[in-house]
């Protein structure tokens, strides 16, 4: 069964959580995140060129604006595949582990599976960010020298 | 609690039979190696189990039945196969069962009381987990933190789930060795019962390797006992050997061969990854070395180097006279020390002028020393960038030896004011104490003192200019150095193998696992697939990059600052095994 909410992230924009129940054992969260707009894309892209266009003035060297140009695309490909995360999914089964997957813009997926023994617990922390303070979801993992100690913290939803 | 049942992927279309293979029960989880097919006698299965279980250590038994039919089982059928949970007693036991054609399957795990009682009881959940078979018995789990004091042969007991069943199935070679075409009496069907995978080129390397590796480690052995005879251990041979880089790095790759050709075999997989990128890395450099060798050639490179050495060299020694004349006169709008001034450039003038004399000496034999060079760069190309980076050594010897004149200098003088500036003020510096004391001086002792103190402070500008512009010299030759040394050091280190075993066959290095939901029915179990997540690059390099000389500048920045004020050598390269200044 399925279930979706909307909510907002800690800068305005929109955030979707999907819900979904496979089996009494296995449980899917899934959360998007806003897209890239238009808006924001043709302002970067405009800065750039206009840049790189006053610079041509001054020095009168054609490859100034040629390289912009490189350079605005091979930045927004890796702005794509290294940096926007397009949804990331929570899979949770039982007595297995846990799974969470980001995908990246440009179709990149990367998971990470936290093996039920090695998770000591789940929390919620609190961190202060700029000016306000924000809770995130983390989980912590055991350490395997010490067994009340805490090896890592790992925090859930980029 | 949910059981767990790892299937593999190629048996999911196989005849009805038994299921065969371990039961962890610390995690509750059933991985099945292989499915035994109809018609079969139990006891040539239980011999075959034992005669597994002795070659692997691994406690391999019957789990359950599969069933693989076009309808539901007819009533025969069940109670035939509750049947054989008689004889193959196993607690819980698996009934697999999946209709032909069709994607829905279902899955029993029961536990019997006793045989008193042959009602089923206690159904637990049971979760199927498929898993592609070769690709986990080929891959090479890397857990994200090894402590270093952790052993690797107490992984299995202690190990995570998964550690364990990746264990399981790269220990079960033995019963992966019959496929469908042997006459035996027990028909099996796992990822190799189509044949056995081999490829001729494979056998033939290893059976040509033994006699190969032996001959080559004599002829190793041969030269590394040639190399360590008395000769070249007296003093000024032994003294230049430790410092040459080009030495240096003939014995590292000799260290190598001697590893990649010795005979005996890797222990564990991580010395048989060693041994293939050094192996790989070696032949590379051979490569690379050749590759310049005959670009050399072909433009004749090597005449009009000689032809450009001595000019440079002349050039080179110009316009340090030039700087010379200039340090003489008024540099930069400072006042100099006449005296002074005019010893120290005459003294740094004549040693020039022995230098260009010694450049002249040589001139006739240059073409000839850069050919031998050249042809040294068959033997790799970072043998030949050694060899540059000593040339270049040896070339600036005379900006060196400026450095260390300048630099003794400058160390005595700062001394010196130290000293005085603490008798000026009466104080002393207490040896035994080792810090600094007040003291009464008399009278002609602070008389001389300060004059001495005087002329010092006085006469520092000039040392301290002369220090600075050689001090600049030698930290640009040293800079050039180490980007070659830099460059020697990635060759050496980089591990190719492994990242090439990363990019065409990415299931061998494991960083853990995924899972993604199949389709799911309500009312049947929950069936997951288990894919390998390979190790990322960066995580690759760290794990396998290979030892290196490990020339690097030991100190920081704040003490370099340090010894540059102060006056002290620096040493750069620190060869392995020198001792600290």
């Amino acid at each position: 069964m399925e279930d979706e909410q909307s909510f907002s992230d800690i800068c305005g924009g929109r955030l979707a959580l999907q819900r979904r129940c496979y089996s009494p054992s296995c449980l899917e969260f899934c959360l998007s995140c806003p897209r890239i707009t238009l808006r924001s894309l043709t302002a970067v892209t405009c800065t750039v060129w206009l840049a790189a266009y006053g610079l041509f003035t001054l020095c009168e060297n054609s490859m100034i604006l040629s390289a912009a140009i490189f350079i605005t695309l091979l930045g927004l490909l890796g702005y794509l595949h290294f940096v926007k995360i397009d949804h990331e999914t929570l899979l949770i089964i039982d007595s297995l582990g846990i799974q969470m997957t980001s995908s990246y813009a440009s179709g990149k997926e990367s998971t990470t599976f936290i093996e039920m023994g090695e998770v000591k617990d789940v929390v919620i922390n609190e961190a202060i960010y700029m000016q306000k303070v924000i809770y995130y979801l983390c989980i912590l993992l055991k350490d395997p020298v010490e067994p009340h100690g805490i090896s890592q913290v790992v925090p859930l939803f980029q | 609690m949910v059981l767990k049942a790892f299937f593999p992927t190629c048996c999911a279309s196989a005849d009805s039979g038994l299921l065969v293979g371990r039961w962890v029960p610390e995690q509750s989880s059933a991985v099945v190696l292989a499915v035994v097919h109809f018609p079969f006698i139990p006891i040539q299965v239980k011999e075959l189990l034992a005669q597994v279980q002795q070659a692997s250590q691994v406690g391999v038994t019957v789990l359950g039945t599969w069933c693989h039919r076009r309808q539901e089982p007819e009533e025969s059928l069940g109670h035939f196969l509750e049947g054989l949970g008689a004889i193959f007693s196993h607690k819980p036991w698996f009934q697999l069962c999946r209709e032909r054609g069709s994607k829905s399957w279902s899955c029993k795990a029961t536990h019997w009381q006793g045989p008193t009682s042959h009602a089923a009881s206690g159904e637990d959940q049971v979760m199927l987990i498929f898993y592609d078979q070769r690709k986990v018995l080929l891959s090479q789990l890397h857990p994200p933190a090894v402590l270093p004091d952790r052993q690797a042969g107490d992984t299995t007991a202690s190990a995570g789930g998964l550690a364990a069943v990746f264990d399981t199935v790269a220990r079960s070679e033995a019963l992966f060795q019959s496929d469908r075409f042997d006459e035996g009496p027990v028909r099996l069907s796992h990822w190799q019962s189509e044949g056995v995978e081999a490829s001729i080129l494979v056998e033939l390397a290893k059976w040509a390797a033994g006699p190969v590796c032996l001959l080559l480690a004599c002829l190793l052995s041969l030269v590394s006992a040639a190399s360590a005879c008395r000769v070249f251990k007296l003093w000024p041979l032994s003294f230049i050997w430790s410092k040459l880089s080009t030495c240096e790095q003939l014995r590292h790759r000799l260290e190598q061969l001697t590893l990649i050709f010795s005979t005996r075999k890797a222990k564990n997989p991580a010395q048989l990854m060693r041994k293939a990128n050094m192996l790989v890395s070696v032949l590379l450099d051979v490569a690379l070395g050749l590759m310049l060798l005959s670009w050399l050639h072909r433009k004749d490179l090597i005449g009009q180097l000689a032809d450009a050495l001595i000019p440079v060299a002349d050039h080179v020694a110009e316009e340090l006279q030039h700087l010379l004349q200039w340090l003489m006169g008024a540099p930069a709008g400072l006042k100099m020390n006449r005296a002074l001034d005019q010893v120290l450039g005459r003294f740094f003038l004549y040693h020039i002028h022995l230098w260009i004399s010694y450049i002249h000496l040589m001139s006739p034999f240059i073409e000839r020393i850069l050919w031998h060079v050249g042809l040294s760069a068959c033997l790799g190309l970072t043998v030949a960038l050694s060899i540059l980076s000593d040339i270049i050594a040896l070339l600036t010897f005379h900006i060196y030896c400026f450095y260390v004149y300048g630099a003794r200098l400058y160390c005595l003088k700062i001394h010196g004011l130290s000293s005085l500036w603490r008798l000026f003020r009466g104080k002393k510096w207490n040896v035994l104490r080792q810090r600094v004391d007040s003291c009464s001086y008399d009278l002609d002792q602070l008389f001389i003192g300060t004059l001495l103190f005087t002329i010092l402070v006085f006469l520092l500008p000039t040392t301290a200019l002369y220090y600075l512009v050689f001090t600049l010299l030698r930290l640009l030759v040293v800079t050039v150095q180490g980007l070659i040394h830099l460059l020697v050091d990635l060759i050496n280190s980089l591990p190719l193998y492994s990242l090439g075993l990363r990019l065409c066959r990415p299931y061998r290095l494991a960083a853990g696992v995924k899972f993604r939901v199949l389709e799911h029915e309500t009312g049947r179990p929950l069936r997951l697939l288990m894919q390998i997540n390979p190790l990322p690059y960066s995580r690759v390099v760290h794990t396998y990059r290979l030892p290196t000389c490990g020339c690097h500048p030991k100190h920081s920045w704040g003490s370099l600052c340090r010894k540059l004020f102060f006056g002290e050598l620096i040493y750069p390269w620190r060869q392995r095994g020198d001792k600290q200044d």
